[in-house]
């Protein structure tokens, strides 16, 4: 569990990132955190692992403060997926890639050889095994990353901006991806600004704007909030968009997804008037 | 990363950072000069404090002092060296003039430091490459100055990005002995070169979709011109290299301590 | 009057084995706005290095067919003839701007064809006018946000008066607001200047609005070049996992339950539009 207690943080050059934050991240949460760039959502998420640590204010991870443990330490139980995989790319083999942080943690080798070969095929790169990361494509180098962090089996995960540069197809396999992991118990944390990506996901919408935390509820409720979007500077998804404009002909109006919004119409064409 | 923040050049309006870049060159290479034509201490301190109404003037007193601090613990190395080299040399007897000699050797090497600070804390990296430009420096050579420049803090930010991510996969860079942590850089010092790599072909892609090359006689949006301002500064440094030629011949420099009650 | 003509455009990269575009024909005219879109690698970014002629003269490798950029055969004439009248925006914001301000940024190209300085000057005002960036023009590239930094991207090359912009998905890096931005300021150069527009673009549900002629890319080749209504009601386009805006998805989806909207919507506005004439409908 993820407790964060009145956090500010300000950079060392007098830029205040988060003020008064307080949030609890409970176990096996899937958690969106959404705003604009420079938000602050990347700042705060960057306190769960220990990389920055509160100008004011504490953040317990499963009761422990995290200005008590190392960031190696905290890294074990909070696994971090940077934005962009090439800033963590560097070994010879894809394999030796995933296998870098589990030696950090002083996994022995047999142990090691079993997890790599895991998140190998739990990603789907056991042929690029041998393949050095930097021959991959984009999409690939990602999966890469991704395997090499989810191979030490964090219980939480966050991702940074998971969407940027994905196509279609690639958005919906990590979406089925990110689904499973929650399913299977992990606490998954994302950062975006990717409306259409949670209006799919549909987990605890938290929406920062300025350093602060503006609103959070689930995302029906947040995703059809025009005044609270605006306050973070986000349009509604589009399907939100349709149904809020039919509003005055009495339909629904807390609608995110194309499924719901073709059976709520279903329903309403189907009444007699 | 406060080695990089150093570097970086703050846009103040004063007059004299509108000062032609050349110009500020030529009042530099006087105060080189100058401070190497005496040893003695007199001249080096009356040379050291005309230049602070400069460094007042161009409103950087707070960078300078920084530089200054930067420069002290060489500034002490060198007047011990001075001091005991000295003592060695002329026989064992600790004298006044031994200090006022060694004194007058570290203060040379301020003036010099002090000069040079204002140049670089008042001259925008653009300007100085204009300078250079316009000095008939190669135009590769002043754009390869200008890009470098600008991409210090865009490379000091993607260190400080991949250290982070390395560090979130349990990377301890100040673990083991002096080797291992020489080692504990190789997964950060990787990918900021292939990144680098990426980045220039990039870059250079860019360039050339905006007609780099195309014509031999290439124009440019600013031009440098000496202005009022300008013209002061050189009479000021001829004036001060007259002087002290003139002091050097034909003045007898007395001892600091002619004026000093001890 | 068509702009850019390609005839069976074929390319491969030095040391490849497969082309990364083959047999590329199309034709588009003078100012349209174009979005060219498909999955990742489909060499959407590789046609659009051809029509500056970085492909062939930067990259080499082996380049057959035919292309013809504004009456010049991009085989004949060197990239920076051709950035005259193509200018290329990139992706990353942050990897094309070289200059230490703005100004200096949106001069680089003028001061490299050479141009004299009162005209540098009255371009570069205006470039930073039409962008929408005048209180920038003394900052450092590092002083500004990726949308930001993309518009003096976009400034820089509209200095250059070109007839056609290509922009390889210049958002996406940015934040919505960033984005829509970027697409305010492009629309605008299309319809007030006339210039011919080609966004690669993945987000269609925010391009789309701007757009009159799609071209889908798959495997190198071109698999659809038509309308955006058409081309998101196509069955195939979705199969090629080119993001169709949820007001596409949602027409799709009653169009299987046997409720048929009168058009394709590609914004809310039209799929509000739409429903609402539906719903009128059903209730008279």
């Amino acid at each position: 569990m993820i407790e964060v207690k009145d956090v500010h943080f300000t950079y060392p050059t007098g830029v205040k990132a988060l003020r008064e934050i307080c949030l609890a991240v409970q176990d096996g949460e899937f958690v969106a955190i959404m705003g604009q760039n420079g938000a602050g959502k990347t700042t705060l998420v960057k306190h769960f692992n220990g990389l920055l640590k509160p100008t004011e204010g504490e953040v317990f991870i499963d009761g422990v403060n995290t200005r008590n443990l190392s960031i190696a330490n905290l890294s074990r139980k909070v696994g971090f997926v940077f934005q962009n995989a090439d800033y963590q790319l560097f070994c010879e083999t894809v394999e030796e890639e995933i296998a870098f942080a589990l030696r950090n943690f002083g996994f022995d080798e047999k142990t090691i050889k079993k997890r790599v070969t895991w998140a190998l095929n739990l990603l789907d790169l056991m042929q690029y095994r041998k393949t050095s990361p930097f021959m991959l494509s984009g999409g690939e180098r990602k999966r890469v990353a991704l395997a090499s962090i989810l191979a030490w089996d964090p219980e939480v995960i966050i991702l940074d901006e998971p969407t940027i540069g994905q196509d279609y197809h690639q958005k919906e396999r990590l979406r089925q991806f990110i689904v499973q992991l929650n399913t299977q118990g992990k606490t998954v944390i994302m950062v975006t600004h990717d409306i259409e990506f949670v209006a799919d996901c549909s987990p605890r919408v938290i929406l920062m704007s300025q350093g602060k935390i503006v609103a959070e509820g689930v995302a029906e409720e947040i995703l059809t909030n025009v005044n609270l979007l605006a306050q973070a500077s986000i349009l509604p998804p589009q399907i939100t968009q349709i149904f809020l404009n039919l509003k005055d002909l009495g339909l629904p109006s807390k609608v995110i997804n194309v499924h719901e919004g073709k059976k709520i119409l279903l329903n309403f064409l189907g009444a007699p008037a | 990363m406060s080695v990089f923040e150093g570097l970086r050049f703050r846009r103040v309006s004063s007059p004299i950072h509108k000062l032609d870049p050349r110009v500020k060159f030529v009042y530099v290479c006087t105060a080189f000069v100058v401070a190497v034509m005496f040893n003695e201490l007199i001249p080096l301190l009356i040379l050291f404090f005309i230049q602070i109404p400069f460094i007042l003037t161009a409103r950087v007193q707070r960078e300078w002092i920084r530089s200054m601090k930067g420069a002290s613990l060489l500034a002490l190395i060198i007047f011990v060296t001075n001091l005991v080299s000295r003592y060695l040399y002329t026989g064992h007897v600790w004298s006044v003039p031994l200090v006022e000699y060694s004194l007058g050797m570290t203060f040379r090497f301020i003036v010099l430091v002090e000069s040079f600070s204002i140049f670089f804390l008042t001259t925008s990296p653009d300007h100085l490459s204009l300078a250079l430009e316009q000095s008939h420096v190669p135009y590769e050579l002043c754009f390869a100055f200008t890009t470098a420049v600008r991409f210090v803090p865009v490379l000091a930010e993607e260190a400080q990005t991949i250290m982070d991510a390395q560090r979130a996969r349990g990377l301890e860079l100040d673990r083991g002995n002096f080797i291992k942590r020489v080692k504990n850089y190789i997964p950060i010092l990787i990918p900021l070169i292939v990144n680098s790599i990426r980045r220039s072909l990039q870059l250079a892609e860019a360039m050339e979709s905006r007609a780099w090359g195309a014509s031999k006689k290439r124009t440019n949006l600013y031009i440098l011109k000496l202005r009022g301002g300008d013209f002061g500064i050189i009479l000021f440094s001829l004036l001060t290299l007259s002087i002290a030629i003139y002091a050097k011949r034909y003045i007898l420099i007395p001892s600091i301590f002619a004026f000093l009650p001890i | 009057m068509a702009i850019i003509e390609t005839k069976n455009l074929t390319y491969t990269y030095p040391g490849g084995t497969t082309p990364s575009i083959s047999d590329i024909s199309l034709t588009i005219k003078k100012g349209e706005f174009i979005t060219l879109t498909g999955p990742s690698g489909c060499g959407k970014t590789t046609l659009c290095r051809c029509f500056n002629g970085l492909i062939p003269h930067f990259y080499s490798g082996k380049l057959e067919g035919d292309l013809v950029v504004k009456d010049l055969r991009v085989i004949d004439h060197s990239i920076s003839n051709l950035a005259r009248h193509v200018g290329l925006v990139f992706q990353n914001p942050e990897n094309q701007l070289f200059a230490l301000s703005v100004e200096k940024d949106v001069a680089f190209g003028l001061e490299n064809v050479g141009m004299p300085r009162e005209e540098i000057r009255k371009r570069v005002d205006w470039a930073l006018q039409m962008t929408g960036i005048e209180n920038l023009r003394e900052r450092a590239p590092h002083e500004l946000s990726g949308g930001q930094q993309q518009r003096v991207a976009i400034a820089s090359v509209l200095a250059m008066q070109p007839d056609v912009m290509v922009l390889d998905e210049p958002t996406s890096f940015l934040d919505p607001l960033g984005a829509e931005k970027i697409f305010d300021v492009i629309n605008e150069l299309n319809k007030k200047l006339d210039i011919t527009v080609i966004l690669v673009e993945h987000r269609l549900d925010l391009a789309s609005k701007y757009t009159d002629h799609v071209i889908v890319m798959d495997k190198g080749k071109v698999l659809f070049d038509g309308g955006p209504r058409e081309i998101f009601a196509s069955e195939e386009v979705r199969m090629t996992g080119v993001g169709i805006p949820k007001a596409v998805m949602l027409y799709q989806a009653l169009k299987d339950e046997g409720i048929h909207l009168k058009e394709v919507p590609i914004t809310s506005k039209e799929a509000t539009q739409l429903i609402r004439e539906i719903i009128i409908h059903d209730r008279s």
